[in-house]
C-alpha cells in the first residue's frame, strides 16, 4: 500500500463519489456519453420571454422542475441531485449522516422577479412606492420567502438533508466558485480536521435580470442561430460566454479513510492554488502574472513539474477576453511544451455553469482520468491563430492521460486551479 | 501535524453608526451612545451609518463610484484594519495576504423595480417588458456593484490584498465561518496572515422587505436586544468590521504588536425546528471552546429576534456571573458585519485592559470592573447558524 502522506507529509486527499447534472442531463453516465460525442445542451431560452434581449440562449437545466420556480430552488435541486449521486457512489456514511463538513458554491441569492411582482400587486394603489413594498411584507403571508432568499438557505438544506457536520459554508468566488469548494474540502483535510468533506457547487440562475446584467457587461455570446454552435472556445470568430446551468458535487475523502473503508479511488486532487488579480473588477492584468502565479502555485502545491501535466481542462469560456489571455499566461508556465498538450473546453457543449463550473468540471477532468479519452471542443471551425494551442477540436480523443489542471477563473480577479490525477500507485 | 501556531489579531479597523476608528468607537461605548434614525423608514428603525469621507481610505473617485455604499463601508474598514496593522502598501505582504470576506448582496436600483412594479400594477405587463426595461435601464457596472465576492474585489483594487480571496455567504453564520477558517488555516500553517471580515449596509428598503417578509424588524420605540421579548426583531445597522489576523511567528517577525490572541472560533447549524436546539447548541459551543465560566465575559450579536435571543439567554443565565455586552443594542444588526464586529470590540476591550459599561435598563447586562483577560464572542443568527470566538490577552 502506497504511503497515505504526499510528500510534503500532508494526508493525500482522494475523490470517492461524484455525481453531476448539466444542460445534458442528470448523472456522470449520461453526461459522459453526450460529451464525449459532441453534443451541445445549448438551446433557446423557454423558460421565460425571450423579447428584447441580446442573448436568447442558455444552457438550462430543463428536465428538473421546482414549484414555485426560483433560480435558488433550482440550485438547491440540482445540487441534491448532483449530491445522491455522489454518495451513492462513494457508499460513506450512511442516509442523512455525512460524516464530514460541507463546502458549497452557490450563486448569490436575491429576491427574484417573480417574487417581487406577486408583493406588488398585493398593493391596491394606482402609484406606488417601495416604502409601500415594505408595509405590504409582513404579517407572515410571505413568509416562506425569507427563508428562500436567505443566501445560506440553500446549505442549510442540504446541510440537513445530508447530515453532514458542522456549520455549512456557502461561497462565492464568481465563475471560480467551484474550484474553491474543492480547494476548501482539501484543505480541511489536509489539516486534519475532517476525513472527508462534501463539496457541492451548482448554479441554477438562468433568469431574465441575470442574462441582461451579464448581457450588458457585453460577456455574452449573442449568435443566436442555431444555439447549439453559440459557444466556440478558442476560436476566431467567438463573441462570449453562454451562460449555464449545473451542479457537480465531489465526495474528498483522506487516501487513509478511503482505503481503510474500502473505497474506489476515482482520482486524486493532488493540487489546488488561488491567486488574485488587483488589477480590475472584470479583466485581467494585462500581463497575465496573477493566472501564471496562480498556476504555478498549483504545480507547486501538487509538487509537480509542468511536463507532468498531460491535458488542461481549460476555462475557456469563448469571451474573446478570456481566451486570449488563458493562452497567453498558460504558454508561459507550459512553454514550449504547450503546443503538445491536448486542451479542451467543456464550455463549448454544456455552456457557462458560472458558480459550479469549476466543480463541474473537475467532475469532467476525473472522468477524463478515468476513460482516457478527451472530450472535445465544439464549434471549433475557425480556430483563433494566435492562440497555438492543441485543441481537441470537434472530436473527442484517446490519450494517455495521468494529470488534468483544470482552471478557473472569475469576475473580482478570482484565480483558482486543481490539479486532479488517477489513483496514487 | 505540525504544532498548532498562536493566532494573534493585529489589525482592527471599524466603521459604523457610532463613527469610525478605535477611538471613537471607545468613546461612544462608554459614553453609551446610540445612534438610531426612526423616522426615514418609519415605523422601522435603523442604525444609520455615521457621516464618513471615503475618500480617506478609497482615493479614487472612480473606485468610489464602481461600488455601492456596502462594498465602500466594507473596503474602507479593510483599509483602516490594514493601517491599524501596519500593513498599508507593504506590497510584500499584501501580496500574498490572504482574505475572507463575509458578505451578502449589493443594492439594487429601486428607481428602476418600482417602475416596473407599477407597470406591472397597472396591467402594462408584455411578454418582453421586464426584458425591455432592465436591458434599458439598469446600470451596466451595477452588477458589479452587487456581486458578493465584489467586495473583496474592491480591497483587491483599493488596498491591493491579493493572496487568495474567498467570500463566504449565509448571513451572521458567515461571518463566524469567516474567523473559524482563517483562523484554522494560520493555526495549520496554511496562511501566515489575513484580512478577515464583513460589511453591512443596514439603510435598504429592500433588505428592511426581505427581513419583513419573516417579520423580523424591531418597530415602533427602540428598544435594547434584553427588552424586546415582547416586541421581537431587530433594527438593522450599517457597519463594517475587519481584523488582521496573524501567526505570532509572522508578527513578531515584522514587529507588530497584538490587540490580543483569537484562540478558538467554534461554529454549528442547530436544528432550531426543536425548541430549545439553539440553548443545547451553545452549550456545546461553549464546551468546544474549553472555557469555563471564570472567563467572564461574553460580547454577543443577539439580534433581538425571537424566539432564538430567548434560547440564548437562557444559555447565558446557566452560566452565573458572566458580563454581558449585545452589540445589537448599540450597532443594531449588522448582519455579516456583527461577528467581526464583536471580535474587534472584544479585542479593543482587552487592549485596552477594560470593558465598556452595560448599556441596557433590565439588568442583563452587569457592570465589570476589573480588567478582561478573556472575552468570548457569540453570534447567533436570527434563523440559523451560531458560533463562538475566544478572544484572549497576549501574554
Amino acid at each position: 500500500m502506497a504511503t497515505p502522506r504526499d510528500k510534503f507529509g500532508r494526508p493525500i486527499v482522494v475523490v470517492t463519489g461524484m455525481g453531476i447534472v448539466t444542460s445534458l442531463g442528470a448523472g456522470k453516465a449520461d453526461n459522459w456519453a453526450k460529451l464525449v460525442a459532441g453534443e451541445s445542451g445549448i438551446k433557446t431560452v423557454t423558460r421565460f420571454p425571450i423579447d428584447g434581449l441580446r442573448t436568447t440562449m442558455a444552457g438550462t437545466v430543463d428536465f428538473v422542475s421546482v414549484d414555485p420556480f426560483t433560480s435558488t430552488s433550482l440550485s438547491e435541486r440540482i445540487a441534491e441531485i448532483a449530491t445522491d449521486e455522489a454518495l451513492a457512489q462513494s457508499g460513506i456514511g450512511s442516509k442523512g449522516d455525512f460524516p464530514g463538513p460541507l463546502f458549497l458554491a452557490v450563486a448569490p441569492v436575491e429576491t427574484e422577479w417573480p417574487q417581487r411582482l406577486e408583493l406588488g400587486r398585493t398593493i391596491d394603489k394606482k402609484e406606488f412606492d417601495y416604502y409601500d413594498m415594505l408595509r405590504a411584507s409582513g404579517g407572515g403571508r410571505f413568509a416562506p420567502y425569507h427563508d428562500r432568499f436567505m443566501f445560506g438557505s440553500v446549505a442549510k438544506y442540504l446541510a440537513e438533508n445530508f447530515g453532514t457536520k458542522g456549520s455549512p459554508i456557502s461561497l462565492s468566488t464568481a465563475c471560480a466558485s467551484g474550484a474553491t469548494a474543492i480547494q476548501l474540502g482539501v484543505e480541511a483535510i489536509r489539516r486534519g480536521e475532517a476525513d472527508a468533506a462534501l463539496c457541492v457547487a451548482t448554479d441554477g440562475s438562468v433568469n431574465p435580470e441575470a442574462v441582461v446584467r451579464f448581457s450588458l457587461l457585453s460577456a455574452l455570446s449573442t449568435q443566436n442561430d442555431p444555439p447549439q454552435a453559440a459557444s466556440k472556445p478558442f476560436s476566431k470568430n467567438r463573441d462570449g460566454f453562454v451562460m449555464a446551468e449545473g451542479a457537480g458535487a465531489l465526495v474528498l475523502e483522506s487516501y487513509e479513510a478511503a482505503t481503510a473503508r474500502g473505497a474506489r479511488i476515482l482520482g486524486v486532487v493532488a493540487g489546488c492554488g488561488e491567486l488574485t488579480d488587483s488589477f480590475h473588477r472584470t479583466r485581467s492584468s494585462p500581463d497575465g502574472k496573477p493566472i501564471i502565479g496562480c498556476m504555478r502555485k498549483t504545480l507547486a502545491d501538487a509538487g509537480m513539474e509542468p511536463e507532468q501535466i498531460d491535458h488542461i481542462n481549460a476555462h475557456g469560456t469563448a469571451t474573446p477576453e478570456n481566451d486570449k489571455m488563458e493562452y497567453l499566461t498558460t504558454s508561459a508556465v507550459f512553454g514550449e511544451q504547450i503546443s503538445k498538450i491536448p486542451v479542451s473546453s467543456n464550455k463549448s457543449m454544456v455552456g457557462h455553469t458560472i458558480s459550479a463550473a469549476g466543480a463541474v468540471e473537475a467532475v469532467f477532468s476525473l472522468l477524463t482520468l478515468e476513460h482516457q479519452r478527451i472530450p472535445p471542443t465544439i464549434n471549433y471551425d475557425v480556430p483563433d491563430p494566435t492562440i497555438h494551442f492543441d485543441v481537441v477540436g470537434n472530436k473527442a480523443r484517446d490519450a494517455r492521460v495521468t494529470a488534468v489542471m483544470s482552471n478557473s477563473f472569475g469576475f473580482g480577479g478570482q484565480n483558482a486551479s486543481l490539479i486532479l490525477t488517477r489513483e496514487p500507485a | 501535524m505540525t504544532e498548532r501556531k498562536e493566532v494573534w489579531i493585529t489589525g482592527i479597523g471599524v466603521l459604523s453608526s457610532l463613527g469610525e476608528g478605535l477611538d471613537a468607537h471607545w468613546d461612544a461605548l462608554n459614553a453609551k451612545r446610540i445612534n438610531i434614525d426612526d423616522k426615514r423608514f418609519a415605523p422601522y428603525i435603523v442604525h444609520p451609518l455615521a457621516p464618513v469621507s471615503f475618500d480617506a481610505q478609497i482615493p479614487k473617485k472612480g473606485d468610489q463610484r464602481q461600488m455601492e455604499a456596502w462594498q465602500r463601508i466594507g473596503t474602507y474598514a479593510a483599509g483602516m484594519a490594514l493601517d491599524s496593522a501596519g500593513v498599508k502598501g507593504n506590497q510584500e505582504i499584501l501580496s500574498r495576504m490572504d482574505m475572507i470576506v463575509a458578505a451578502g448582496g449589493g443594492e439594487r436600483d429601486l428607481a428602476v423595480d418600482t417602475a416596473i412594479l407599477n407597470a406591472d400594477a397597472r396591467g402594462n405587463f408584455s411578454p418582453g417588458f421586464l426584458n425591455e426595461r432592465l436591458m434599458s435601464e439598469l446600470r451596466p457596472t451595477l452588477f458589479l456593484a452587487q456581486l458578493s465576492n465584489l467586495l473583496a474585489g474592491n480591497i483587491a483594487i483599493v488596498h491591493g490584498v491579493r493572496g487568495t480571496s474567498r467570500t463566504f455567504m449565509g448571513e451572521e453564520a458567515s461571518s463566524i465561518d469567516a474567523a473559524r477558517i482563517a483562523v484554522a488555516r494560520i493555526e495549520a500553517g496554511q496562511s501566515d496572515i489575513a484580512l478577515v471580515g464583513g460589511a453591512y449596509n443596514g439603510e435598504r428598503l429592500d433588505l428592511l422587505v426581505l427581513f419583513e417578509f419573516g417579520d423580523f424588524n424591531l418597530t415602533g420605540e427602540f428598544t435594547p436586544v434584553w427588552a424586546r421579548e415582547n416586541n421581537s426583531g431587530f433594527a438593522l445597522g450599517s457597519a463594517g468590521a475587519f481584523l488582521v489576523l496573524e501567526s505570532r511567528e509572522h508578527a513578531e517577525a515584522r514587529g507588530a504588536k497584538p490587540y490580543a490572541k483569537l484562540s478558538k472560533v467554534v461554529a454549528d447549524l442547530a436544528q432550531r425546528k426543536q425548541p430549545g436546539a439553539v440553548t443545547k447548541s451553545l452549550e456545546a459551543l461553549w464546551s468546544k471552546l474549553g472555557v469555563d465560566d471564570d472567563v467572564g465575559v461574553v460580547v454577543t450579536g443577539a439580534t433581538g429576534a425571537e424566539p432564538v435571543t430567548s434560547e440564548e439567554r437562557a444559555f447565558l443565565r446557566q452560566h452565573q456571573g458572566l458580563a454581558v455586552r449585545a452589540t445589537g443594542t448599540m450597532f443594531g444588526h449588522t448582519v455579516e458585519a456583527q461577528f467581526p464586529l464583536g471580535v474587534a470590540l472584544a479585542a479593543l476591550s482587552v487592549s485596552r485592559g477594560a470593558l465598556f459599561p452595560p448599556n441596557d435598563p433590565t439588568g442583563f447586562e452587569v457592570e465589570k470592573s476589573d480588567p478582561p483577560t478573556q472575552i468570548v464572542v457569540m453570534g447567533t443568527g436570527h434563523w440559523q447558524g451560531e458560533g463562538m470566538a475566544l478572544v484572549e490577552a497576549v501574554k
